[in-house]
């Protein structure tokens, strides 16, 4: 049972994650684009960890997703993007990158051959993603702290300077 | 962990209804605070009115305007709706009356929130109509501002009890119900919650003097009604999960069976959503975002170190 939702849910990661480097519209690729966070997310409750799945749809395909969207809309793409779009989708485009993702996929499929199933099938609680947040990788979540406080000094700094212009025009 | 599928139907048919008797009963007691009648001419109290209404938007032309994105304008109303429907799943109306009991209900409850979001960007988008882009913006910036103190301000009461459970946090209420310890996160949650629902006085995504009916300018008939709806069932909704998490889900005096006192508690926070909007005006939009940032934020974290805190302590 397990492993025919498995395979459901993988092939419409892989097909809405094609769709959406094949989309000319913007907002269509983005749509995809969260349908196939969402597969990628019940692929996580499938391997055990329910609370990663949650995470992954209140983060990634909640949040994230909506920031994407928002500037899309502040972008306000229209047909000309569309046809510019189409113009760099050249079928010569697809050459290296195809040949990147075949080396990839080689290497996968050698080190799956050799290896057997990589999950134990056993449901990772909250409590213990939190423990080890906070033990075992807290130098990786310390990291994530300076960057995020990097980014908010950043974008303060740079809203002020655009603030104070704007309130110099004004008068 | 069962999945009760016999309670699908039912709740379904129950939400719909309920957003149905909502519209008539908004409007009803809108006008009692306002001194005004409200529709009463069909049937008794004006009941008669929400079929009257129903009858009239299912008949209407279901009109998708020719500059917008056809397919995403059709999805952007069903996905409002089911989103807000699937929230219904987790919440537990009484003792072992709910679909599913999941270990994750309150994040898989903030996941559905957030994915609602989507509904109303898209419709905005879609309709390629410069009030309803400026709609969808602004409700994206809210949703994704207001989002951020919904899941923090209910974090005090996952420490208090332990679980992301919804059945455990109610049974964990039985001594004290949780807005008592966790007053200041039920403040933040309602105000979030009022934001999440893009209900007055935070409807800037809909603001009529502004913007027209932003989102949803261009919708009409059948999916306008889904529209509305979506929204109604994001205050029952809305309603329930403070129910639950702050006011005891369906812990009451023996003398009244669970569900009804569940019904009872979600009835009268439907009644103070619907009397806000009749009581405060709405503010502007650069004030909505420094209230959420600058002090809704800092009274969530201030509320989670000190419930921390105290567990810790009580904990020795």
């Amino acid at each position: 049972m397990e492993v025919v939702l498995f395979y459901i849910a993988a092939s419409i990661a892989l097909i809405t994650s094609i769709l959406v480097i094949t989309r000319t519209t913007a907002s269509h690729a983005l749509i995809y684009l969260i349908v196939s966070l969402l597969a990628i997310a019940v692929i996580f409750y499938l391997l055990g960890a329910p609370f990663a799945a949650a995470l992954e749809v209140v983060i990634y395909a909640g949040a994230i997703m909506v920031l994407f969207l928002f500037v899309v809309m502040m972008l306000n793409l229209g047909p000309s993007q569309v046809a510019q779009e189409r113009r760099w989708l050249e079928p010569r485009m697809w050459v290296g990158p195809s040949i990147l993702t075949l080396i990839l996929f080689f290497e996968m499929v050698y080190i799956l051959a050799g290896t057997p199933a990589l999950t134990s099938g056993v449901a990772v609680s909250a409590k213990e993603v939190g423990e080890r947040l906070f033990t075992t990788y807290l130098l990786g979540v310390e990291l994530a702290g300076f960057l995020l406080l990097a980014a908010l000094v950043g974008s303060y700094h740079l809203g002020r300077r655009y603030m104070r212009a704007r309130r110099e025009e004004i008068g | 962990m069962e999945v009760g599928f016999i309670m699908i139907l039912p709740l379904v048919v129950g939400a719909m209804l309920g957003a149905l008797v909502l519209v008539w009963w908004e409007r009803r007691l809108l006008a009692f605070l306002q001194d005004r009648l409200g529709p009463n001419r069909l049937g008794p109290f004006g009941v008669g009115q929400m079929v009257a209404d129903l009858i009239k938007l299912i008949t209407k032309h279901d009109w998708v305007p020719p500059f917008a994105d056809r397919v995403v304008f059709t999805l952007a109303p069903v996905a409002i709706v089911a989103a807000m429907l699937m929230g219904f799943a987790i919440v537990p109306f009484a003792p072992g009356w709910h679909i599913i009991d999941l270990n994750i209900g309150l994040l898989f409850f903030l996941a559905m929130t957030s994915l609602a979001v989507y509904g109303v960007l898209l419709a905005g988008l879609a309709s390629n109509n410069k009030y309803s882009l400026l709609g969808g913006l602004r409700s994206a910036a809210q949703m994704v501002t207001y989002e951020v103190f919904m899941g923090l301000s209910i974090m005090g009461v996952v420490i208090l009890t332990g679980s992301f459970n919804m059945s455990e946090i109610v049974r964990a209420q039985e001594d004290l119900w949780f807005f008592i310890p966790q007053v200041l996160g039920f403040v933040v949650f309602l105000i979030a919650g009022i934001a999440e629902a893009h209900r007055a006085p935070f409807d800037l995504p809909e603001a009529e003097h502004e913007l027209v009916a932003g989102f949803h300018t261009e919708y009409s008939g059948m999916k306008f009604a889904l529209v509305m709806v979506g929204e109604y069932l994001s205050v029952i909704l809305t309603s329930a999960i403070i129910v639950t998490l702050f006011f005891g889900g369906w812990l009451g005096p023996d003398f009244l069976p669970p569900i009804i006192w569940f019904s009872l508690k979600t009835g009268l926070f439907i009644c103070f959503f619907v009397l806000l909007r009749a009581a405060i005006p709405r503010p502007r939009y650069d004030q909505l975002m420094s209230l959420g940032w600058k002090i809704l934020l800092p009274i969530t974290l201030l509320n989670l170190l000190v419930t921390g805190a105290v567990v810790l302590l009580a904990k020795g």
